[in-house]
Protein backbone atom coordinates (compact mmCIF):
# COMPACT_ATOMS: atom_id res chain seq x y z
CA UNK A 1 0.00 0.00 0.00
CA UNK A 2 2.86 2.62 0.80
CA UNK A 3 4.35 1.88 -2.28
CA UNK A 4 1.33 2.33 -4.39
CA UNK A 5 0.97 6.15 -2.67
CA UNK A 6 4.46 6.69 -3.51
CA UNK A 7 4.09 6.18 -7.22
CA UNK A 8 0.77 8.61 -7.29
CA UNK A 9 2.52 11.24 -5.32
CA UNK A 10 5.99 11.30 -8.11
CA UNK A 11 5.68 14.09 -10.03
CA UNK A 12 6.15 13.06 -13.56
CA UNK A 13 7.56 15.50 -16.59
CA UNK A 14 4.94 16.42 -18.79
CA UNK A 15 6.99 14.90 -21.99
CA UNK A 16 7.58 11.49 -20.03
CA UNK A 17 3.34 11.13 -19.96
CA UNK A 18 3.12 12.34 -23.68
CA UNK A 19 5.84 10.01 -24.61
CA UNK A 20 4.29 7.18 -23.01
CA UNK A 21 0.87 7.81 -24.52
CA UNK A 22 2.26 8.20 -27.75
CA UNK A 23 3.79 4.56 -27.02
CA UNK A 24 0.59 3.40 -26.37
CA UNK A 25 -1.55 4.53 -28.88
CA UNK A 26 1.51 3.22 -31.00
CA UNK A 27 0.65 -0.74 -29.79
CA UNK A 28 -2.63 -0.10 -29.12
CA UNK A 29 -3.94 1.53 -32.72
CA UNK A 30 -3.55 -1.57 -35.00
CA UNK A 31 -5.63 -3.56 -32.55
CA UNK A 32 -8.17 -1.25 -32.89
CA UNK A 33 -7.73 -1.01 -36.83
CA UNK A 34 -7.92 -5.30 -36.70
CA UNK A 35 -11.50 -4.45 -34.22
CA UNK A 36 -12.90 -1.93 -36.69
CA UNK A 37 -12.68 -4.15 -39.44
CA UNK A 38 -13.97 -7.54 -37.88
CA UNK A 39 -16.62 -8.71 -39.35
CA UNK A 40 -18.66 -8.82 -36.45
CA UNK A 41 -21.76 -10.68 -37.67
CA UNK A 42 -20.01 -12.80 -39.87
CA UNK A 43 -17.65 -13.87 -37.40
CA UNK A 44 -19.62 -17.40 -36.19
CA UNK A 45 -19.28 -18.83 -39.17
CA UNK A 46 -16.21 -17.49 -40.71
CA UNK A 47 -14.57 -19.45 -36.70
CA UNK A 48 -16.34 -22.78 -37.94
CA UNK A 49 -15.24 -23.46 -41.44
CA UNK A 50 -13.26 -26.69 -41.43
CA UNK A 51 -9.67 -25.03 -41.93
CA UNK A 52 -10.35 -22.48 -39.02
CA UNK A 53 -11.29 -25.73 -36.60
CA UNK A 54 -8.30 -27.83 -37.71
CA UNK A 55 -6.19 -25.09 -37.48
CA UNK A 56 -6.92 -24.08 -33.64
CA UNK A 57 -7.40 -28.09 -32.52
CA UNK A 58 -3.77 -28.33 -34.39
CA UNK A 59 -2.84 -24.92 -32.66
CA UNK A 60 -3.77 -25.68 -29.11
CA UNK A 61 -2.25 -29.47 -29.42
CA UNK A 62 0.98 -28.49 -30.88
CA UNK A 63 1.87 -25.46 -28.52
CA UNK A 64 1.00 -27.28 -25.89
CA UNK A 65 3.48 -30.19 -26.67
CA UNK A 66 5.93 -27.73 -27.36
CA UNK A 67 5.57 -25.87 -23.62
CA UNK A 68 5.90 -29.31 -22.51
CA UNK A 69 9.17 -29.86 -24.37
CA UNK A 70 10.18 -26.14 -23.39
CA UNK A 71 9.78 -26.90 -20.09
CA UNK A 72 11.66 -30.66 -19.62
CA UNK A 73 14.54 -29.40 -21.46
CA UNK A 74 14.32 -25.50 -20.05
CA UNK A 75 14.50 -26.02 -16.27
CA UNK A 76 17.08 -28.62 -15.94
CA UNK A 77 19.44 -26.29 -18.62
CA UNK A 78 18.35 -23.07 -16.64
CA UNK A 79 19.18 -24.66 -13.12
CA UNK A 80 23.00 -25.35 -15.15
CA UNK A 81 23.33 -21.77 -16.07
CA UNK A 82 22.03 -20.25 -12.74
CA UNK A 83 23.92 -22.92 -10.33
CA UNK A 84 26.98 -24.09 -12.48
CA UNK A 85 30.10 -22.11 -13.45
CA UNK A 86 31.88 -23.59 -16.62
CA UNK A 87 33.85 -22.38 -19.53
CA UNK A 88 32.22 -21.08 -22.19
CA UNK A 89 28.90 -20.48 -19.74
CA UNK A 90 28.67 -16.89 -21.43
CA UNK A 91 28.27 -18.39 -24.84
CA UNK A 92 26.16 -21.16 -23.93
CA UNK A 93 23.92 -18.26 -22.33
CA UNK A 94 24.35 -16.40 -25.76
CA UNK A 95 23.23 -19.86 -27.59
CA UNK A 96 20.15 -20.20 -25.64
CA UNK A 97 18.87 -16.99 -26.49
CA UNK A 98 19.70 -16.85 -30.12
CA UNK A 99 16.23 -17.79 -30.93
CA UNK A 100 14.88 -14.80 -29.35
CA UNK A 101 16.48 -12.25 -31.60
CA UNK A 102 17.10 -15.05 -34.92
CA UNK A 103 14.07 -14.07 -37.32
CA UNK A 104 12.14 -17.21 -37.28
CA UNK A 105 12.30 -18.00 -40.41
CA UNK A 106 16.08 -18.23 -40.29
CA UNK A 107 15.48 -20.40 -37.78
CA UNK A 108 13.25 -22.93 -39.48
CA UNK A 109 16.41 -23.06 -41.82
CA UNK A 110 18.92 -24.02 -39.58
CA UNK A 111 16.59 -26.81 -38.52
CA UNK A 112 16.20 -28.06 -41.75
CA UNK A 113 20.03 -27.65 -41.83
CA UNK A 114 20.05 -30.24 -38.27
CA UNK A 115 16.68 -32.30 -38.97
CA UNK A 116 15.82 -32.39 -42.51
CA UNK A 117 16.19 -35.48 -44.88
CA UNK A 118 20.01 -34.40 -46.06
CA UNK A 119 20.20 -32.78 -42.45
CA UNK A 120 22.91 -33.37 -40.01
CA UNK A 121 20.95 -35.65 -38.01
CA UNK A 122 17.94 -35.62 -40.03
CA UNK A 123 19.72 -37.78 -42.66
CA UNK A 124 20.35 -40.56 -40.31
CA UNK A 125 16.89 -40.33 -38.63
CA UNK A 126 15.76 -40.83 -42.22
CA UNK A 127 18.18 -42.97 -43.46
CA UNK A 128 17.92 -45.56 -40.62
CA UNK A 129 14.30 -45.23 -39.63
CA UNK A 130 12.43 -43.88 -42.34
CA UNK A 131 11.55 -40.38 -39.94
CA UNK A 132 11.15 -37.55 -41.91
CA UNK A 133 10.24 -34.57 -39.72
CA UNK A 134 9.82 -31.61 -41.88
CA UNK A 135 5.91 -31.64 -43.22
CA UNK A 136 5.18 -33.76 -40.03
CA UNK A 137 3.01 -32.49 -36.80
CA UNK A 138 6.10 -33.44 -34.50
CA UNK A 139 8.40 -31.14 -37.21
CA UNK A 140 5.38 -28.07 -36.26
CA UNK A 141 6.10 -29.04 -32.21
CA UNK A 142 10.06 -28.68 -33.14
CA UNK A 143 9.65 -25.35 -34.54
CA UNK A 144 7.59 -24.33 -32.11
CA UNK A 145 9.80 -25.52 -29.07
CA UNK A 146 12.63 -24.17 -30.52
CA UNK A 147 11.45 -20.61 -30.30
CA UNK A 148 9.77 -20.59 -27.14
CA UNK A 149 12.58 -22.48 -24.82
CA UNK A 150 14.37 -19.44 -24.74
CA UNK A 151 11.41 -17.33 -22.36
CA UNK A 152 11.55 -20.94 -20.18
CA UNK A 153 15.06 -20.42 -20.04
CA UNK A 154 15.68 -16.65 -19.09
CA UNK A 155 12.52 -16.45 -16.77
CA UNK A 156 13.41 -19.62 -14.21
CA UNK A 157 17.45 -18.93 -14.44
CA UNK A 158 16.59 -15.45 -12.91
CA UNK A 159 14.34 -16.71 -10.36
CA UNK A 160 16.92 -19.72 -9.23
CA UNK A 161 19.15 -16.93 -9.28
CA UNK A 162 16.95 -14.96 -7.07
CA UNK A 163 16.08 -17.21 -4.61
CA UNK A 164 17.48 -17.78 -1.12
CA UNK A 165 19.82 -20.72 -1.35
CA UNK A 166 20.10 -20.76 2.47
CA UNK A 167 16.42 -23.02 2.72
CA UNK A 168 18.59 -25.72 0.05
CA UNK A 169 21.34 -25.95 1.80
CA UNK A 170 19.41 -26.35 5.17
CA UNK A 171 17.46 -29.23 3.42
CA UNK A 172 20.74 -30.67 2.55
CA UNK A 173 22.45 -30.55 6.02
CA UNK A 174 18.84 -32.73 6.97
CA UNK A 175 19.83 -34.99 4.91
CA UNK A 176 17.55 -34.55 1.94
CA UNK A 177 18.98 -36.03 -1.51
CA UNK A 178 19.59 -33.23 -4.25
CA UNK A 179 16.56 -34.87 -5.70
CA UNK A 180 14.24 -34.01 -3.20
CA UNK A 181 16.09 -31.05 -2.59
CA UNK A 182 14.86 -29.98 -6.08
CA UNK A 183 11.51 -31.38 -6.09
CA UNK A 184 10.54 -30.53 -2.71
CA UNK A 185 12.33 -26.93 -2.18
CA UNK A 186 13.59 -25.16 -5.22
CA UNK A 187 10.95 -26.29 -7.75
CA UNK A 188 8.17 -25.14 -5.60
CA UNK A 189 10.15 -21.70 -4.17
CA UNK A 190 10.25 -20.65 -8.02
CA UNK A 191 6.61 -22.07 -8.78
CA UNK A 192 4.86 -18.72 -9.64
CA UNK A 193 8.15 -17.84 -11.78
CA UNK A 194 7.86 -21.23 -13.82
CA UNK A 195 4.40 -21.40 -14.30
CA UNK A 196 4.97 -17.99 -15.81
CA UNK A 197 7.89 -19.18 -17.71
CA UNK A 198 5.55 -21.83 -19.11
CA UNK A 199 3.06 -19.80 -20.28
CA UNK A 200 5.40 -17.42 -21.61
CA UNK A 201 6.70 -20.42 -23.44
CA UNK A 202 3.22 -21.68 -24.87
CA UNK A 203 2.23 -18.35 -25.79
CA UNK A 204 5.10 -17.53 -28.28
CA UNK A 205 4.63 -21.78 -29.34
CA UNK A 206 1.27 -20.70 -30.32
CA UNK A 207 1.90 -17.57 -32.28
CA UNK A 208 4.84 -19.15 -34.09
CA UNK A 209 5.05 -18.81 -38.27
CA UNK A 210 8.13 -18.14 -39.62
CA UNK A 211 10.00 -21.41 -38.58
CA UNK A 212 6.63 -23.58 -39.09
CA UNK A 213 6.16 -22.63 -41.88
CA UNK A 214 9.87 -23.10 -43.54
CA UNK A 215 10.64 -26.41 -41.39
CA UNK A 216 7.29 -27.98 -41.49
CA UNK A 217 5.61 -26.71 -44.18
CA UNK A 218 1.97 -25.88 -44.93
CA UNK A 219 -1.10 -28.69 -44.50
CA UNK A 220 -4.15 -28.19 -43.25
CA UNK A 221 -4.63 -30.70 -40.19
CA UNK A 222 -1.24 -31.80 -40.14
CA UNK A 223 1.13 -28.70 -40.44
CA UNK A 224 -1.80 -25.76 -40.74
CA UNK A 225 -1.55 -24.53 -37.55
CA UNK A 226 -3.53 -20.74 -36.79
CA UNK A 227 -1.09 -18.30 -37.58
CA UNK A 228 0.16 -20.43 -41.06
CA UNK A 229 -3.66 -20.51 -41.64
CA UNK A 230 -4.17 -16.37 -41.26
CA UNK A 231 -1.69 -16.22 -43.88
CA UNK A 232 -2.63 -18.47 -46.35
CA UNK A 233 -6.55 -16.83 -45.81
CA UNK A 234 -5.44 -13.33 -46.31
CA UNK A 235 -5.19 -14.64 -49.69
CA UNK A 236 -8.58 -15.28 -50.68
CA UNK A 237 -10.61 -14.01 -47.75
CA UNK A 238 -9.47 -10.86 -46.11
CA UNK A 239 -12.57 -11.07 -43.27
CA UNK A 240 -11.39 -15.15 -43.05
CA UNK A 241 -7.76 -14.31 -41.97
CA UNK A 242 -9.06 -11.18 -39.38
CA UNK A 243 -11.27 -13.69 -38.13
CA UNK A 244 -8.62 -15.68 -37.10
CA UNK A 245 -6.15 -13.25 -36.29
CA UNK A 246 -8.84 -12.06 -33.85
CA UNK A 247 -8.67 -15.63 -32.26
CA UNK A 248 -4.91 -15.78 -31.82
CA UNK A 249 -5.24 -12.16 -30.35
CA UNK A 250 -7.72 -12.49 -27.80
CA UNK A 251 -6.11 -15.82 -26.27
CA UNK A 252 -2.81 -13.73 -26.38
CA UNK A 253 -4.00 -10.96 -24.81
CA UNK A 254 -5.97 -13.04 -22.21
CA UNK A 255 -3.26 -14.87 -21.22
CA UNK A 256 -0.94 -11.54 -20.87
CA UNK A 257 -3.55 -9.87 -19.09
CA UNK A 258 -3.74 -12.89 -15.91
CA UNK A 259 -0.34 -13.45 -16.27
CA UNK A 260 0.92 -9.86 -16.05
CA UNK A 261 1.48 -9.34 -12.03
CA UNK A 262 2.97 -12.68 -11.17
CA UNK A 263 5.59 -12.23 -14.41
CA UNK A 264 6.56 -8.67 -12.44
CA UNK A 265 6.18 -10.19 -9.26
CA UNK A 266 4.11 -7.21 -8.17
CA UNK A 267 1.02 -9.15 -6.68
CA UNK A 268 1.84 -9.62 -2.82
CA UNK B 1 2.48 -12.77 -32.26
CA UNK B 2 2.99 -12.74 -35.56
CA UNK B 3 1.37 -11.03 -38.79
CA UNK B 4 4.08 -10.49 -40.83
CA UNK B 5 1.82 -9.96 -44.45
CA UNK B 6 -0.51 -7.82 -41.94
CA UNK B 7 2.66 -5.92 -40.82
CA UNK B 8 3.97 -5.68 -44.47
CA UNK B 9 0.52 -4.34 -45.68
CA UNK B 10 0.45 -2.01 -42.86
CA UNK B 11 3.99 -0.89 -43.38
CA UNK B 12 3.26 -0.39 -47.34
CA UNK B 13 0.23 1.77 -46.55
CA UNK B 14 2.44 3.88 -44.49
CA UNK B 15 4.98 4.18 -46.63
CA UNK B 16 2.44 4.84 -49.66
CA UNK B 17 0.91 8.02 -47.56
CA UNK B 18 4.20 9.73 -46.65
CA UNK B 19 6.90 8.96 -49.55
CA UNK B 20 5.45 7.78 -52.81
CA UNK B 21 8.62 6.11 -54.40
CA UNK B 22 7.78 7.25 -57.74
CA UNK B 23 7.78 10.74 -57.66
CA UNK B 24 8.95 12.39 -60.39
CA UNK B 25 12.68 13.15 -60.06
CA UNK B 26 14.75 14.88 -61.65
CA UNK B 27 18.15 12.65 -61.98
CA UNK B 28 16.33 9.49 -61.97
CA UNK B 29 13.17 7.47 -61.61
CA UNK B 30 12.59 4.24 -60.01
CA UNK B 31 9.79 2.10 -60.53
CA UNK B 32 8.45 -0.77 -58.68
CA UNK B 33 7.30 -3.89 -60.51
CA UNK B 34 5.61 -6.57 -58.13
CA UNK B 35 6.07 -9.76 -60.39
CA UNK B 36 4.70 -13.62 -59.91
CA UNK B 37 7.60 -15.45 -58.22
CA UNK B 38 8.01 -18.01 -61.32
CA UNK B 39 9.00 -14.90 -62.99
CA UNK B 40 12.09 -14.08 -60.55
CA UNK B 41 14.84 -14.84 -63.05
CA UNK B 42 13.52 -13.77 -66.13
CA UNK B 43 12.35 -10.34 -64.61
CA UNK B 44 15.80 -9.72 -62.97
CA UNK B 45 17.37 -10.37 -66.39
CA UNK B 46 14.84 -7.84 -68.10
CA UNK B 47 15.29 -5.35 -65.75
CA UNK B 48 18.80 -5.70 -66.03
CA UNK B 49 18.46 -5.03 -69.58
CA UNK B 50 15.82 -2.49 -69.51
CA UNK B 51 17.49 -0.10 -67.09
CA UNK B 52 20.68 -0.27 -69.95
CA UNK B 53 18.36 0.39 -72.23
CA UNK B 54 16.52 3.40 -70.35
CA UNK B 55 19.55 4.76 -67.74
CA UNK B 56 17.41 7.34 -65.84
CA UNK B 57 14.55 4.38 -64.99
CA UNK B 58 15.87 2.55 -61.72
CA UNK B 59 13.85 -0.84 -61.69
CA UNK B 60 13.18 -2.68 -58.09
CA UNK B 61 11.26 -5.75 -57.70
CA UNK B 62 9.17 -7.02 -55.45
CA UNK B 63 8.90 -10.82 -56.29
CA UNK B 64 5.66 -13.08 -54.17
CA UNK B 65 2.82 -15.52 -55.11
CA UNK B 66 0.40 -13.66 -57.41
CA UNK B 67 -2.42 -13.39 -54.55
CA UNK B 68 -0.37 -11.99 -52.14
CA UNK B 69 0.90 -9.08 -54.62
CA UNK B 70 -2.52 -8.21 -55.51
CA UNK B 71 -3.64 -8.12 -51.96
CA UNK B 72 -0.99 -5.56 -51.68
CA UNK B 73 -1.51 -3.41 -54.22
CA UNK B 74 -5.46 -3.50 -53.20
CA UNK B 75 -4.24 -2.48 -49.70
CA UNK B 76 -2.70 0.61 -51.63
CA UNK B 77 0.66 -0.52 -51.83
CA UNK B 78 3.24 2.12 -54.60
CA UNK B 79 3.53 -0.49 -57.10
CA UNK B 80 4.05 0.93 -60.49
CA UNK B 81 3.70 -2.38 -62.59
CA UNK B 82 1.96 -5.62 -61.93
CA UNK B 83 3.05 -8.91 -63.67
CA UNK B 84 1.10 -11.90 -62.44
CA UNK B 85 1.22 -15.26 -63.43
CA UNK B 86 -2.76 -15.73 -63.98
CA UNK B 87 -5.57 -13.40 -65.02
CA UNK B 88 -7.62 -14.46 -62.11
CA UNK B 89 -5.09 -13.21 -59.94
CA UNK B 90 -4.87 -9.98 -61.62
CA UNK B 91 -8.51 -9.57 -61.33
CA UNK B 92 -8.38 -9.06 -57.99
CA UNK B 93 -6.33 -5.95 -58.29
CA UNK B 94 -8.22 -5.15 -61.70
CA UNK B 95 -9.52 -1.57 -60.08
CA UNK B 96 -6.00 -0.58 -59.43
CA UNK B 97 -5.23 -1.17 -62.83
CA UNK B 98 -4.85 -0.24 -66.53
CA UNK B 99 -5.65 -2.93 -69.54
CA UNK B 100 -3.58 -5.61 -69.05
CA UNK B 101 -1.41 -7.60 -71.55
CA UNK B 102 -0.99 -11.07 -71.81
CA UNK B 103 2.83 -11.45 -72.29
CA UNK B 104 4.11 -15.01 -71.34
CA UNK B 105 2.65 -18.66 -71.25
CA UNK B 106 3.96 -21.23 -68.85
CA UNK B 107 3.35 -25.19 -68.47
CA UNK B 108 3.54 -27.50 -65.20
CA UNK B 109 6.56 -29.99 -64.92
CA UNK B 110 7.66 -32.61 -61.29
CA UNK B 111 10.93 -31.17 -60.04
CA UNK B 112 12.78 -33.66 -58.33
CA UNK B 113 15.87 -33.72 -56.47
CA UNK B 114 18.96 -34.45 -57.99
CA UNK B 115 19.53 -38.04 -58.65
CA UNK B 116 15.69 -38.50 -58.30
CA UNK B 117 15.95 -40.43 -55.14
CA UNK B 118 12.43 -41.68 -55.93
CA UNK B 119 12.55 -42.28 -58.93
CA UNK B 120 9.67 -40.45 -60.42
CA UNK B 121 8.74 -40.95 -63.63
CA UNK B 122 5.05 -39.88 -64.30
CA UNK B 123 2.36 -38.08 -62.55
CA UNK B 124 1.11 -41.14 -61.63
CA UNK B 125 3.62 -42.08 -59.67
CA UNK B 126 2.72 -39.29 -56.97
CA UNK B 127 -0.33 -41.32 -55.88
CA UNK B 128 2.52 -43.92 -53.71
CA UNK B 129 1.68 -43.40 -50.19
CA UNK B 130 5.34 -43.35 -50.13
CA UNK B 131 6.21 -40.51 -52.07
CA UNK B 132 6.76 -37.17 -50.29
CA UNK B 133 5.58 -34.52 -53.02
CA UNK B 134 4.53 -30.88 -51.81
CA UNK B 135 2.70 -28.10 -54.34
CA UNK B 136 1.73 -24.87 -54.24
CA UNK B 137 -0.93 -23.01 -52.58
CA UNK B 138 -4.36 -23.15 -54.23
CA UNK B 139 -4.74 -19.91 -53.69
CA UNK B 140 -1.65 -18.89 -55.73
CA UNK B 141 -1.49 -19.43 -59.86
CA UNK B 142 0.70 -21.77 -60.09
CA UNK B 143 -1.72 -23.94 -56.71
CA UNK B 144 -5.16 -23.11 -59.00
CA UNK B 145 -3.10 -24.79 -62.17
CA UNK B 146 -1.49 -28.25 -59.95
CA UNK B 147 -5.24 -28.46 -58.89
CA UNK B 148 -6.38 -28.26 -62.62
CA UNK B 149 -3.78 -30.60 -63.32
CA UNK B 150 -4.52 -33.31 -60.87
CA UNK B 151 -8.03 -33.08 -61.88
CA UNK B 152 -7.49 -33.62 -65.31
CA UNK B 153 -5.66 -36.52 -64.65
CA UNK B 154 -7.77 -37.99 -62.36
CA UNK B 155 -5.05 -38.38 -59.96
CA UNK B 156 -6.20 -38.26 -56.04
CA UNK B 157 -3.22 -37.93 -54.40
CA UNK B 158 -2.53 -35.82 -51.23
CA UNK B 159 0.61 -33.51 -51.17
CA UNK B 160 2.37 -33.32 -47.85
CA UNK B 161 2.66 -29.31 -47.94
CA UNK B 162 0.64 -26.44 -49.58
CA UNK B 163 3.71 -23.80 -50.13
CA UNK B 164 3.34 -20.45 -50.37
CA UNK B 165 4.88 -19.81 -54.02
CA UNK B 166 6.36 -21.67 -56.49
CA UNK B 167 9.83 -20.65 -55.78
CA UNK B 168 9.27 -21.95 -52.09
CA UNK B 169 8.12 -25.26 -53.86
CA UNK B 170 11.43 -25.36 -55.78
CA UNK B 171 13.40 -24.71 -52.82
CA UNK B 172 12.63 -27.55 -50.81
CA UNK B 173 12.73 -30.43 -53.64
CA UNK B 174 15.92 -29.26 -54.56
CA UNK B 175 17.37 -29.54 -50.68
CA UNK B 176 16.21 -32.48 -51.23
CA UNK B 177 13.54 -32.48 -48.38
CA UNK B 178 10.54 -33.79 -50.94
CA UNK B 179 11.11 -36.42 -53.16
CA UNK B 180 9.22 -34.07 -56.06
CA UNK B 181 7.36 -30.93 -56.34
CA UNK B 182 4.53 -29.75 -59.24
CA UNK B 183 6.47 -26.67 -60.47
CA UNK B 184 6.51 -24.37 -63.24
CA UNK B 185 8.30 -25.77 -66.63
CA UNK B 186 10.46 -22.71 -66.27
CA UNK B 187 11.57 -22.82 -62.51
CA UNK B 188 12.81 -26.38 -63.05
CA UNK B 189 14.93 -25.08 -66.23
CA UNK B 190 16.17 -22.19 -63.82
CA UNK B 191 17.30 -24.46 -60.92
CA UNK B 192 19.64 -26.28 -63.39
CA UNK B 193 21.62 -29.17 -62.11
CA UNK B 194 20.25 -28.62 -58.67
CA UNK B 195 16.41 -30.59 -59.89
CA UNK B 196 15.98 -33.35 -62.17
CA UNK B 197 12.60 -32.51 -64.85
CA UNK B 198 10.10 -34.84 -65.44
CA UNK B 199 8.10 -33.63 -68.34
CA UNK B 200 4.35 -33.17 -68.16
CA UNK B 201 2.97 -34.12 -71.51
CA UNK B 202 1.49 -31.18 -73.76
CA UNK B 203 -2.31 -32.75 -73.91
CA UNK B 204 -2.49 -33.27 -70.55
CA UNK B 205 -0.85 -30.12 -69.17
CA UNK B 206 -2.27 -26.85 -68.18
CA UNK B 207 -1.05 -23.45 -69.36
CA UNK B 208 -0.54 -20.32 -67.47
CA UNK B 209 -1.05 -16.98 -69.31
CA UNK B 210 0.92 -14.51 -67.70
CA UNK B 211 -0.76 -10.68 -68.09
CA UNK B 212 1.22 -7.36 -67.68
CA UNK B 213 -0.45 -3.84 -66.68
CA UNK B 214 0.82 -0.70 -65.03
CA UNK B 215 -0.92 0.84 -62.23
CA UNK B 216 -3.48 3.54 -62.80
CA UNK B 217 -1.36 5.67 -60.81
CA UNK B 218 1.77 5.10 -62.05
CA UNK B 219 4.26 7.38 -63.91
CA UNK B 220 5.23 6.97 -67.26
CA UNK B 221 8.44 5.27 -66.90
CA UNK B 222 5.83 2.01 -66.19
CA UNK B 223 4.35 2.12 -69.21
CA UNK B 224 8.13 2.29 -70.82
CA UNK B 225 8.76 -1.13 -68.69
CA UNK B 226 5.51 -2.39 -69.74
CA UNK B 227 6.24 -2.39 -73.27
CA UNK B 228 9.81 -3.43 -72.72
CA UNK B 229 8.57 -6.80 -71.41
CA UNK B 230 6.57 -7.33 -74.45
CA UNK B 231 9.44 -5.91 -77.19
CA UNK B 232 11.34 -8.24 -79.24
CA UNK B 233 14.48 -7.93 -76.35
CA UNK B 234 12.18 -8.42 -73.29
CA UNK B 235 10.41 -11.84 -75.16
CA UNK B 236 14.10 -13.28 -75.86
CA UNK B 237 15.30 -13.42 -72.50
CA UNK B 238 11.95 -14.98 -71.34
CA UNK B 239 12.36 -17.90 -74.09
CA UNK B 240 16.11 -18.07 -72.91
CA UNK B 241 14.07 -18.78 -69.25
CA UNK B 242 11.56 -20.80 -71.06
CA UNK B 243 8.65 -18.82 -71.09
CA UNK B 244 6.25 -19.72 -73.92
CA UNK B 245 5.12 -16.89 -76.30
CA UNK B 246 1.28 -15.89 -74.96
Amino acid sequence: MKRTTARTTTPAPRLLIALAALALAFLLLPLIGLLLETPWAQLPALLTTTTATEALRLSIITSLLAAAVATILGVPLAWVLARKEFTGQRLVRGIVLLPLVLPPVVGGVTLLTAFGRRGLVGQYLYDWFGIQLPFSTAGVVMAEAFVAMPFLVITVEGALRNIDTRYEQAARTLGASPRTVLFRITLPMISASLLAGIVLAWARALGEFGATITFAGNFPGVTQTLPLAVYSALEVSRDEAIALSLVLLAVSLTVLVSLRGRFLGSRS
Amino acid sequence: MRFPLLAALALSLALASCAPPTADNDDATTITVSAAASLTDAFTEIGEAFTEANPGIEVRFNFAGSSTLAEQINAGAPVDVFAAASSLSMDRARDALAEPTLFASNSLAIAAPAGNPAGIVSLADLQDPNVTFIVCAVQVPCGAATEALLERNGLEVTPSSLEPDVRAVLTKVIADEADAGIVYRTDTAAAGDQVEQIAIADEVNVINHYPIAATKAAPQAADAFVDFVLSESGQQILRTWEFASP
